[in-house]
């Protein structure tokens, strides 16, 4: 799997706009910056293998990272461009990315409830029906079953719809074409129809929304054969991986968070695609890995202020790639702090916690100093008190709890 | 009384044809291109639309195309019986013989660019797209000569160049992907269409009402072709559906009563519904069709309906009679040019059997091919996992 970065000629160490700032409130995060900023057009493989497309002869081995991730401002890595890139809120990084994607290939489609005319329940798609027009942003009736049936229908042919749940939860009337259809396809025909959509929308706990508006559906269709699943988290992997998703040959499925949408951050001006199957390393540390993905993030971050407080040096990986997981990522923290934490907002049963703690065991075992500790969701259906609804999800403090448990 | 109820009315459509005989044998014919003009069994009946006329135009060519491409049908399921039962097919099996003449009849009407899709009795459709019979005998017996590399089976068949979408095992769930290829057809405007086949059992599922409902919201070239053999597997249509006039359900959708035994009826249909589905969106077309096997191998198919009801349509409708009729009324071919043709589809299906025999059973490593299109680089296989298996750029 090759990413392509590009970046600006500016060899100049960090800026302070890169320092990791944390703010009390999830919502107001800024500077979460990654740093490949480089000088030239470079192919990263997720097999951390690199290799210079164009000459960079401006830059030096060393600064060049081999993976997309954030890391701390005083590696020394490649720097932050000159030009400072352009704030927007999580929402408005999903529209533009899916607006460059729609301009650059004609063949890409958005279809789902209220995504035209009306612009999204969730303002994603804003102003792409005025811009591209009714046959390339779809408003469809009330029937994921059938639509969704539709855009796999459509992208056996060659297009790459765009379908949106109005919330996650709704595709689960459309989980047979998932499925069978959109996973399977490939696979069934001998290589004959490929399936290029893209499934998103807002699915995990919100703000006292009730049951059946709150479910985390990464759980029911991590298992399906054939499909990939990523969770986007901060605007700009938000961005990145709906460009990655668009352009991928696989089906992806895109999760979204509720709570998520109105996170407002700094993304550069220059086009840029992440990598699907990638871990985003949040904050290097030395004594646990603290894996996490979507909302939790935000909650681990909390913690983290705490724990480091407390004396603690957490390592903070937002896992990103919910199937396949980065394993090589995950691995190397492993091996680097010998002590695992999972922090996730779907139910324990059966949930991503639960494959990913498997993967963890089977596969580094012999690195772990103690048994793995998987903080997750009660295995209730979310009720709309919120106080009980606040109980339902993992805190801040449960989470330092867990470290310092773990760190005995 | 049930069974009876039936019969009668899966019998009835002939006698009309009858009546009309003497008036086909127009003249005897010598050249090949020569149009003949024939008369389908009975009129076409309508749903908010007008029917088109009874009178299809074709040629001595294409009645023996027609009788060759339905007699190779009809071997190749037979075939399939026979292999079935000497276990060398498994699993699912879903014969078409009986309703060969809605997959030639439709053929005759479109073109490879429009697109066809079917649920799990596709092994005619298949061939009538362009497939051969040594794709269709591996891919059933699990090969790798199939057209899905033995991963598929019976109901995953596919070809692409042949504008074939499958091949789908779940009950309606191909309606909705048939819609969808009329839309992405809309979408590059290239003047297709799509039929999107499914049964009377599947006609009671929700998502074809989804689907036909955006299809006409949206103006998609979409013509749903319900192919009515009137049982969906052990359930007489009666007992499973209020309304049995499937060709109306659409409302607002116009619709039209094919009689599905007739290649020439179905052929008419088509084209009429392709116009119709170009200019005006959606069709849902009935075809009146009957399904001499059970709904699968494991079902013997006599125990909801009589074996009389069986052989009386198999004497009244059977759709190669019919063609033979025509063909040896028009003095086109004689009985023992037909008998040839018979015996040379028969060869011709024994030869594609053992060919398709001699094809190796996929490899090992064929389980993790084509499951993404583009991989992830090391994969961990084996049941535990541990086994790792990186792929070196």
């Amino acid at each position: 799997m090759a990413t392509l970065f590009q970046g600006l000629p500016s060899s100049t160490a960090f800026s302070s706009s890169n320092k990791f700032n944390h703010a009390p409130a999830p919502t107001s995060f800024s500077g979460t910056w990654n740093n490949e900023r480089k000088s030239s057009i470079v192919t990263v493989r997720s097999d951390a293998r690199w290799s210079p497309v164009l000459n960079s002869a401006t830059h030096k081995p060393q600064r060049l990272i081999t993976n997309a991730v954030a890391t701390k401002a005083d590696s020394s890595l490649a720097s932050t461009s000159s030009k400072p890139g352009h704030e927007l809120l999580l929402f408005e990084a999903l529209r533009e990315g899916l607006e460059e994607e729609m301009e650059r290939d004609p063949c890409v489609c958005v279809m789902g409830e209220d995504v035209g005319h009306y612009g999204g329940s969730y303002k994603v798609t804003k102003g792409l029906a005025t811009k591209f027009g009714d046959l390339r942003v779809l408003d469809t009736p009330i029937a994921e079953n059938s639509f969704t049936g539709m855009g796999i229908g459509a992208a056996m042919t060659g297009l790459r719809p765009i379908i949106e749940g109005m919330n996650m939860g709704f595709l689960l009337l459309a989980f047979n074409q998932i499925s069978n259809n959109c996973g399977m396809l490939h696979y069934t025909s001998g290589g004959q129809f490929k399936i290029p959509v893209v499934i998103r929308g807002p699915g995990g706990v919100g703000r006292q929304l009730g049951a059946e508006h709150s479910q985390r559906l990464e759980s029911y269709f991590q298992s399906i054969p054939g499909i990939q699943m990523v969770a986007c988290s901060t605007p700009y992997n938000a961005k990145g991986l709906m460009k990655a998703a668009i352009r991928s040959e696989n089906p992806v499925i895109l999760f979204e968070h509720v709570l998520l949408y109105n996170l407002k951050d700094r993304i550069p001006d220059e086009e840029y695609v992440l990598s699907l199957e990638e871990a985003e390393m949040v904050r290097p540390g030395e004594h646990v890995t603290i894996l996490t993905y979507s909302r939790m993030r935000y909650h681990v971050m909390q913690a983290a202020k705490t724990l480091v407080n407390k004396g603690y040096d957490p390592e903070v990986i937002d896992i990103r790639s919910l199937k396949p997981f980065d394993l090589h990522t995950i691995g190397k923290s492993v091996k680097k702090t010998h002590r695992v934490l999972i922090v996730e907002e779907c139910m324990r049963t059966g949930g991503i916690g639960a494959s990913l703690t498997a993967a963890i065991t089977e596969n580094f075992n012999d690195d772990l100093d103690a048994p793995i500790v998987c903080l997750s969701s009660q295995d209730v259906p979310t009720p709309y008190a919120g106080t009980l609804e606040e109980w339902t999800v993992v805190q801040p403090a449960q989470i330092v709890t867990a470290v310092e448990q773990l760190c005995q | 009384m049930a069974l009876s109820r039936s019969g009668s009315n899966l019998l009835k459509p002939i006698s009309p044809f009858f009546s009309c005989a003497p008036s086909i044998l127009s003249r005897s014919i010598s050249s090949s291109n020569d149009s003949i003009t024939v008369e389908t069994s009975i009129p076409f009946t309508a749903h908010n639309c007008e029917p088109p006329s009874r009178s299809v135009t074709t040629s001595a060519a294409e009645l023996r195309s027609f009788f060759r491409d339905m007699a190779l049908m009809r071997r190749m399921e037979i075939a399939a019986d026979s292999l079935y039962k000497a276990k060398l097919i498994r699993g699912f099996c879903h014969l078409y013989d009986g309703q060969e003449a809605v997959a030639v009849g439709m053929e005759a009407a479109i073109t490879r660019k429009d697109c066809i899709i079917t649920a799990y009795r596709d092994h005619c459709t298949f061939l009538s797209r362009g497939g051969n019979l040594v794709e269709v005998f591996a891919e059933l017996m699990g090969r790798r000569a199939g057209m899905s590399n033995g991963k598929g089976g019976s109901m995953h068949f596919y070809r692409k160049e042949g504008g074939f979408y499958g091949g789908h095992g779940i009950v309606g769930a191909q309606v909705p992907l048939g819609c969808g290829l009329a839309f992405a057809q809309k979408y590059s405007k290239d003047e297709n269409v799509t039929f999107a086949m499914y049964g009377d059992g599947a006609a009671n599922q929700g998502q074809l009402f989804e689907a036909l409902n955006i299809a006409a919201l949206w103006d998609l070239p979409a013509i749903l072709v319900c192919e009515n053999n009137h049982y969906g597997m052990g359930t007489a249509e009666w007992r499973a559906a209020k309304s049995p006039a499937y060709y109306k359900r659409g409302d607002y959708v116009p619709g039209l009563k094919v009689d599905g035994m007739d290649a020439f009826a179905v052929k008419q249909a088509c084209k009429f519904a392709k116009e119709h589905a170009l200019k005006n969106g959606p069709i849902i077309l009935e075809m009146d069709t009957y399904r001499y096997h059970g709904h699968s191998m494991s079902d013997p198919g006599s125990t909801y309906r009589t074996r009389d009801e069986i052989s009386g349509v198999r004497q009244e409708r059977d759709p190669i009679e019919r063609i033979r009729k025509l063909l040896l009324s028009h003095e086109i071919s004689t009985e023992t040019e037909l008998k040839d043709i018979e015996k040379e589809v028969r060869k011709e299906v024994d030869n594609a059997i053992s060919k398709a025999k001699e094809s190796d059973m996929p490899d090992p490593s064929e389980l993790f091919t084509n499951v993404y299109v583009k991989g992830f680089g090391v994969e961990a296989y084996g049941a535990d996992r541990k086994e790792l298996r990186a792929t070196l750029p």
